[in-house]
């Protein structure tokens, strides 16, 4: 499969019609929308190569090796990849903290490199470890937030009352942060990253290490903030999560994008490279007209239905597949984002 | 849930001007800062003040008391006046140190939070300035909360004289390089070795920088003097003694501005492109 890296965007935010959160409404910004650029980020032959650490036969790591993407605004977007594939590499890039070895990098048309100080003004971020200010309480991790970005105190001040609310945090507002639940931590921990209104918020695995109700209540909020219009990009594993959520996915291995499209455009594009083959399809065909036999009204002079030998083309058809690496998914043409990354990279995932 | 205002990005044009953003950055990191030392403070007064306290009463009640050689005999008052500018220009150094270099190698090695610092509009040098300023002013902080206790509480009478011009550079020259060494430790020591700090450099540094004896004193014992040189502690404790005493002699005070301003310039440098390497890749 090609990547597909889509040079431009749209004036306004995206809407491919594959967006499973609420459409965009009620956008209000103080800059009329002209002046926003339709592109959020952009990158241009992005590289990072790590110097090798001296080893004889150690070589130089190229973790993110010239990656093209745009994102535009409004749309959350999707970086999978597994482990070591250069996801954080490239959000660390993004983000100002790693120096790119070669490629151009823009945030809300800002070069990233030339001008980092000013990038970081369009930047939330929040990280997959809690980065919390511990010797701050809940409220301050808020305002101080604010006062770092010129907010005065006094916008500060309600801007962090209001978010407490919205993150349903405010009765924790005076605690340590120590004494903050995983989930709570990772609410506020977002909560202060749109603190300032980024022009893009970076999720680096936002859900990681949370329990299954923690993470509902994580993807809730995300998805409010995206339905008011932010522009979010997002790391992660979870092909669940990425299919549910992104309007665009790029799938990322060794650095490199192999495949860049909505998640239903990706898996319909590899549902259409996965006809069943050889055996299977002949067993597949013996069991629908096996099917079809049995559903036949009785009586009529046509056969009578033969459960055991449904069953019996069954297991050949399930054994058949198994021998050939394809699921029952994959013969019923429902082809999950999963399988589309073990497709493109030859590995699972979580390996 | 109420959507409230909306974080809807900016266009670039609205991103405050560089000067000011960097302003207003290093105003509220130092604002923290002070906020956490404002949390600490019960934690902060007695950890600075009960090694000046009890080196006073041990050397200037309890020896002369007991005719025990150091503090003891007939310069009972010279001792305690030497060591009021040797135990300010100590605690001044020691909070400047650790106030800098412990909560930075606990950040970059476990917790992670000076994340959001990191990511303030600003640059990575304007953010690693601010933390030697920080931790000059709480250095400062501890020299205050020191003198009255070194000065006033010494059972033998202590020759003070405040020589003001003195007082008011050495002050702020030995909050800030001390401020700096600690962001140079706390930067470029791997951050296990950090909470270390006490045994293998704070002792040293107390041992060798001239509290308990002048720099002159140290005469008989030539290459120690010499030796003693590299301690930044002597010049901070000379400087003090200059601007605090009379009747005790010092080090001229060329060479303590020289040193002092040398060693200002030299943390400054490896502080900053240390603190540069932590957190840009």
């Amino acid at each position: 499969m090609t990547p597909t890296v889509e040079k431009t965007c749209a004036a306004g935010p995206a809407d491919e019609g594959t967006t499973r959160v609420a459409p965009v409404v009620g956008r209000t910004s103080t800059t009329a929308p002209a002046a926003e650029p339709a592109e959020v980020i952009r990158t241009e032959g992005l590289t990072k190569t790590y110097p090798s650490s001296g080893g004889r036969h150690e070589k130089d790591v190229t973790a993110v090796d010239g990656l093209d993407l745009t994102v535009c605004r409004g749309e959350i977007f999707g970086l999978l990849g597994p482990n070591g594939a250069g996801k954080t590499t490239t959000v660390g890039m993004l983000t100002t903290r790693v120096i790119p070895t070669a490629g151009k990098a823009t945030v809300n048309g800002i070069d990233v490199v030339a001008d980092p100080a000013r990038a970081k003004y369009f930047i939330g971020v929040v990280h997959q470890v809690n980065t919390l200010d511990r010797s701050l309480t809940v409220w301050e991790n808020l305002f101080f937030h604010g006062l770092y970005y010129g907010m005065s105190t006094k916008a500060s001040r309600a801007r962090s009352d209001e978010l407490l609310q919205r993150f349903r945090l405010t009765h924790r507002a005076g605690s340590q942060v120590r004494a903050l639940s995983g989930g709570m931590a990772r609410r506020l921990m977002v909560a202060r990253a749109v603190m300032h209104r980024p022009a893009v918020l970076f999720l680096d695995e936002p859900t990681a290490s949370l329990d299954p109700q923690s993470r509902i209540a994580l993807w809730e909020m995300v998805g409010e903030l995206h339905a008011e219009g932010q522009t979010i990009l997002l790391t992660t594993h979870y092909m669940e999560e990425a299919d549910a959520f992104c309007n665009r996915v790029a799938i990322i291995d060794h650095g490199k994008i192999l495949a860049l499209d909505s998640p239903a455009a990706l898996k319909h594009k590899a549902a259409a490279g996965k006809a069943p083959v050889g055996n299977a399809k002949a067993w597949l065909a013996q069991l629908r007209a096996l099917e079809r036999t049995s559903e036949a009204p009785s009586g009529n002079g046509n056969a009578a239905p033969d459960n055991a030998a449904v069953e019996a083309a069954l297991i050949e058809v399930i054994n058949a597949a198994e021998r050939h690496g394809l699921s029952l998914d994959d013969l019923a043409g429902q082809v999950t984002l999963e399988s589309v990354f073990i497709d493109l990279t030859g590995r699972d995932l979580r390996e | 849930m109420t959507a409230v205002s909306v974080p809807v990005g900016v266009a670039a044009e609205d991103a405050p001007k560089a000067r000011s953003a960097t302003w207003a950055a290093f105003k509220a990191l130092l604002l923290r800062d002070l906020t956490v030392l404002d949390h600490d403070l019960a934690e902060f007064l007695p950890n600075t003040l009960t090694q000046p306290a009890m080196l006073v009463f041990i050397f200037t009640y309890v020896f002369p008391r007991i005719g025990q050689g150091i503090g003891g005999s007939n310069n009972a008052g010279r001792f305690s006046t030497l060591l009021l500018g040797g135990l300010v220009a100590q605690s001044v150094i020691f909070q400047g140190l650790f106030r800098v270099a412990l909560p930075l190698a606990r950040e970059f090695d476990i917790t992670n939070e000076l994340e959001d610092r990191v990511l303030a509009p600003t640059s990575v040098k304007t953010i690693a300035f601010e933390k030697i300023f920080a931790g000059a002013l709480q250095s400062l902080f501890a020299g205050l909360v020191v003198f009255p206790v070194a000065a006033f509480l010494p059972s033998t009478p202590i020759y003070l004289q405040a020589h003001w011009l003195i007082l008011a550079t050495i002050t702020p020259l030995t909050c800030y390089t001390s401020a700096a060494l600690g962001l140079t430790i706390g930067t470029r020591l791997a951050p296990r070795l950090v909470p270390l700090l006490a045994g293998f450099i704070a002792l040293p540094l107390g041992f060798f920088g001239a509290i308990f004896y002048t720099w002159d004193a140290l005469t008989p014992i030539a290459w120690l003097k010499y030796l003693v040189l590299v301690n930044p502690l002597v010049y901070m404790s000379e400087g003090f003694r200059a601007g605090l005493s009379i009747g005790v002699v010092h080090m001229a005070l060329l060479p303590v501005y020289a040193a002092l301003i040398g060693f200002a310039v030299l943390f400054t440098v490896l502080g900053v492109t240390g603190f540069k390497k932590q957190v840009i890749s």
